[in-house]
């Protein structure tokens, strides 16, 4: 027996730790696409509701996260009219599943991703996809070869915001779908419930100290992808 | 190829209602900032939707505000060149001259790379990013990135407004052989005098978003049409000519005039080539005898053929010597101590330092 061996991570800890890089990446992946559209529609469009859906953007923001994870529940529940609905044309369930821990950490880390997404787009100069449009590029070219390259410091650190924000979310999650380990317990949880049994502190440090290496490497890791491509937005 | 255009449109409190027809050669767009030169260009580039009237070119219909036509700036091919050239920070210089040729029709597609940049002097500039072009350089790939995207048609936005005199004098000469060279036409933007007189075939004067004048260079910009007294201080007139000879040692050329010859400095030219010159008429003076003792190179012997006298005690003569018009703007004080009239031989002197173009 060595002095370290309190480190050795136990197979449910290694599940927890798994569960949680596999729900924070998809929560990322799954709301970049809507993250880029609804930042575009808010820097950009002008249409009639634009104020209520910015609301509606920023509410997991301002809300309390056990109050969008019992709406979560509400709307996409077994019962719930999004549930139902999901559940009856794709057979996809999402409460109590990691696909609903997800969900919730998706909307959790949306009003972040949009944000950041959207000063980037406002901060790009029409006049340049104006020269691309006389060139001849249409409106998808444009924002493809010309807009999506200027905004990507800002899409990069949006990504690494949402994910940051999964990995750390708790409440909604827990709230939506609940604290199975396996299948719903995610980092976080797993440190809760061993803060909530006699002689479980070893294993919360542990995992502690897991989280504060997955955040540190994803922190470098934005800063090393943002100076990449900020060298070649702006060589300056 | 022809160009009709015929717009209203309202920018806030701003109305610009003007027509004009362009059928090749450079047609520039003369006037001062606020004059709405830009917003025409921009309606015919595609940019801007008027509220009202027609674009046509070459008997396609790219605006029609009755019938509900708008063809969007990417399906004209106009290419374009702004005042702040407007390159694509993230590509290198290379990659924004060809970004256009990926949307050119391949028929249109002309194989003129190596001309184009040889045309421009980018060949050192290729592999870098315009971060690090000057603005003289950015204005050249600007120019470039716009010939090779195969245009139908050029229009240029005031695109020398941003550079300082030097950058100016450094460009024009590629825009003189952009338009011998090419064919392509050109719809040119520009608030200065020197600038259209050097490269426009017809001048279209506008005023408050109102078509002033239209004419050659030498009509528009003799004077009368100009009105504010800023474009009058600059005007000046036109004439045509042809490099007679060089004189490398002092740094002069010698251009020959349908009847006399000017002196200007530059002895970078070819002997031969056609050339227009521009004399601000502030800078020639009259006199009734030959002047001796003087140091001013260019004196020639004319009539006077025109006198107009403007409210602000100035006036512009008009001398006639032998076949070239040359403007001088003098005080009418110094017209009744001269006694000009109508026919009267005089002398029109021009210093040489004063053509010197840029």
């Amino acid at each position: 027996m060595c002095a370290l061996d309190w480190l050795t991570l136990s197979p449910q800890e290694w599940t927890a730790i798994r569960l949680s890089l596999k729900v924070s990446v998809v929560a990322m992946v799954v709301s970049l696409p809507f993250g880029i559209l609804v930042a575009l529609a808010l820097a950009r469009g002008k249409f009639w509701g634009k104020s209520v859906l910015n609301g509606v953007v920023h509410l997991p923001l301002i809300l309390p996260p056990v109050v969008t994870g019992f709406l979560l529940l509400v709307a996409f529940g077994r019962r719930g009219v999004a549930g139902s609905f999901l559940y009856e044309y794709f057979g996809i369930v999402l409460s109590f599943r990691w696909t609903g821990a997800a969900l919730a950490c998706g909307v959790m880390g949306f009003p972040l991703m949009v944000r950041s997404i959207r000063l980037s787009i406002e901060a790009v100069d029409r006049g340049i996809e104006e020269a691309a449009a006389t060139l001849g590029a249409g409106p998808t070219w444009v924002f493809a070869t010309i807009t999506l390259p200027l905004i990507l410091p800002g899409v990069i650190a949006g990504m690494i915001l949402s994910f940051a924000k999964a990995m750390g979310e708790f409440g909604a999650t827990i709230t939506f779908v609940s604290n199975i380990p396996g299948e719903t317990q995610t980092l976080s949880a797993a440190i809760y419930s061993f803060t909530q049994v006699p002689g479980g502190d070893a294993g919360a440090m542990r995992l502690t100290l897991v989280a504060i290496v997955i955040s540190m490497a994803a922190l470098l890791a934005s800063e090393f992808l943002a100076h990449l491509v900020g060298k070649k937005v702006d060589p300056q | 190829m022809t160009l009709l255009v015929e717009v209203k449109h309202a920018l806030g409190a701003f109305r610009l209602d003007a027509a004009f027809a362009s059928d090749g050669g450079v047609t520039a767009l003369f006037g001062r900032s606020g004059s709405g030169k830009s917003s025409l260009v921009r309606i015919i580039a595609g940019l801007t939707r008027p509220d009202q009237g027609q674009v046509k070119f070459d008997g396609q219909l790219l605006v029609d505000s009755k019938a509900g036509i708008f063809v969007p700036a990417h399906k004209r091919r106009f290419g374009c060149v702004f005042q702040n050239a407007r390159l694509f920070p993230h590509l290198n210089v290379r990659q924004n001259l060809v970004y256009g040729r990926w949307f050119a029709p391949k028929a249109a597609r002309s194989d003129n790379f190596d001309r184009v940049i040889a045309l421009l002097g980018i060949e050192a500039l290729l592999e870098r990013s315009p971060a690090k072009l000057s603005g003289g350089e950015r204005q050249r790939v600007a120019i470039g990135r716009a010939l090779l995207s195969s245009p139908r048609l050029l229009l240029m936005d005031e695109p020398l407004a941003a550079l300082d005199d030097a950058r100016k004098a450094e460009i024009i000469p590629y825009l003189e052989r952009l338009r011998h060279e090419t064919n392509i036409p050109i719809i040119y933007v520009s608030h200065s005098v020197a600038e259209v007189a050097r490269l426009a075939d017809r001048v279209v004067l506008l005023r408050d978003g109102h078509v002033e004048a239209v004419g050659t260079p030498s009509e528009v910009l003799r004077g009368s049409p100009l009105s504010s007294v800023a474009e009058r201080r600059e005007a000046g007139s036109v004439l045509t000519g042809t490099f007679a000879g060089i004189d490398p040692a002092h740094g002069l050329a010698t251009i020959r005039l349908s009847g006399s010859e000017i002196v200007v400095p530059n002895a970078e030219v070819t002997v031969g080539k056609t050339v227009r010159l521009h004399i601000p008429a502030r800078d020639v003076m009259v006199a009734t005898q030959r002047p001796e003792g003087l140091s001013a190179l260019n004196i020639l012997e004319g009539r006077v053929a025109d006198i107009s006298v403007g409210i602000d005690g100035m006036a512009n003569v008009g001398i006639d010597c032998s076949g070239d018009l040359v403007l001088a703007r003098i005080t009418a004080l110094s017209v009744e101590r001269l006694s000009l009239v109508l026919g009267k031989p005089v002398f029109a002197v021009i210093k040489t330092v004063a053509l010197e173009s840029r």
